[in-house]
């Protein structure tokens, strides 16, 4: 059986095929997908908070979209993916609790969704698919052999990106 | 410091329990007159753990939960959220609605608020003590229901402590019926900035 590869929350895991890499229980968090088809080599990213720069402390790269994409791109690359072969599929950023007057922490998940689209954008990676927003949580996994992004939800069943 | 929390004394580790201990006790208390069941409550635990490993303590993020979220405003700012499994909720309904044991198989929007409304006189009774024994003024924002995977619910508490720091300060306390068709955890989680105020307030600031 392929192995399966947890990533925690503020984490990223890179592989090669035939391993799958698995995150659980998402919420305002988002999952990064990242995918050279080719060379069959990608990795998963779970990060928790949009900006590192507006934060008080950085020890730790991987909970911030503008720190955990950029390192996650390069460990890619480290074991053999190409650059311009990337593409992306970004789930989660959903809203958990709705209270009457939306505080602006309330709205983390659209602010996570928002930095990670504009950070892929920078870095010209393409985005393949996305499942984002909601008030539901969601555990994703990527199948590094066929690159499949398939998002598990309790609410709305599952589905494949 | 961001991390202070990982530097507190054991000394500390214990008043903080006793600040868990006296504010579930209050809890459990309300919600066993709600339901008519005695309550059994466990130690506080006060753990010290890395964000990510803070869903295990209710079985795994994706561990499907009902959970009831309520912001603590006051001069020691922070969370509570109160989890319960989701066989739990509904046995919880099944007593509160008067209805035979099994009955609720799905949530109805009146059980919802049902739901919310424990979670608020648990909150309520369970940050009453606390204002009590710490003499700061301490109140509930209104409450907020999610039914879903714990990771996901708990990453909204996680989040914030996320901007300054990797750990979480978690007073975590265990109820249950006798019968264990009833069980619930029950979690405040300071905003990192109260720490030091609870700390002073019940004189065992370093």
């Amino acid at each position: 059986m392929a192995e399966l590869v947890k990533v925690g929350m503020a984490d990223y895991k890179v592989g090669c095929a035939p391993a799958s890499l698995i995150s659980y229980g998402l919420g305002s968090c988002v999952g990064i997908a990242l995918f050279d088809p080719v060379a069959k080599i990608g990795g998963l990213s779970h990060i928790m908070l949009p900006d590192s720069s507006s934060a008080k402390s950085v020890e730790n790269p991987a909970k911030f979209a503008d720190s955990a994409i950029p390192l996650m791109v390069a460990d890619i690359i480290r074991l053999g993916g190409i650059r311009t072969r990337i593409w992306a599929k970004i789930a989660g950023g959903a809203q958990m609790f709705a209270f009457a007057n939306t505080m602006e922490i309330m709205r983390i998940g659209d602010r996570n969704t928002e930095a990670v689209l504009s950070i892929l954008a920078q870095l010209n990676i393409p985005l393949r698919g996305r499942d984002t927003g909601g008030n539901y949580g969601r555990t994703v996994e990527l199948n590094l052999e066929k690159g499949i992004f398939r998002i598990k939800t309790i609410a709305k069943g599952e589905k494949e990106l | 410091m961001s991390e202070d929390i990982l530097h507190l004394s054991a000394m500390q580790l214990d008043a903080l329990r006793e600040v868990g201990n006296i504010g579930a006790g209050n809890a459990a208390t309300a919600l066993s007159q709600i339901i008519n069941h005695k309550i059994d409550m466990t130690v506080p635990r006060v753990a010290i753990l890395p964000l990510g490993e803070v869903p295990d303590v209710v079985g795994g993020a994706e561990t499907m939960v009902a959970g009831v979220y309520l912001k603590v405003y006051g001069l020691a700012p922070g969370s509570i959220l109160f989890l319960l499994p989701y066989s739990s909720a509904f046995s919880l309904v099944d007593m509160l609605m008067g209805r035979q044991q099994g009955e609720t198989k799905i949530l109805s929007a009146i059980d919802e608020s049902a739901l919310m409304e424990i979670g608020n006189i648990l909150a309520g009774s369970y940050l009453n003590a606390l204002s009590h024994f710490t003499q700061l003024t301490l109140l509930p924002s209104i409450p907020a229901l999610s039914v879903d995977m714990a990771g996901a619910l708990l990453s909204v508490m996680l989040i914030q402590l996320g901007q300054v720091g990797d750990h979480a300060l978690v007073i975590e306390t265990e109820f249950s019926t006798e019968t264990n068709d009833v069980k619930g955890h029950f979690f405040l989680i300071p905003d990192p900035g109260s720490l030091g105020t609870i700390l002073t307030a019940i004189g065992v600031r370093s």
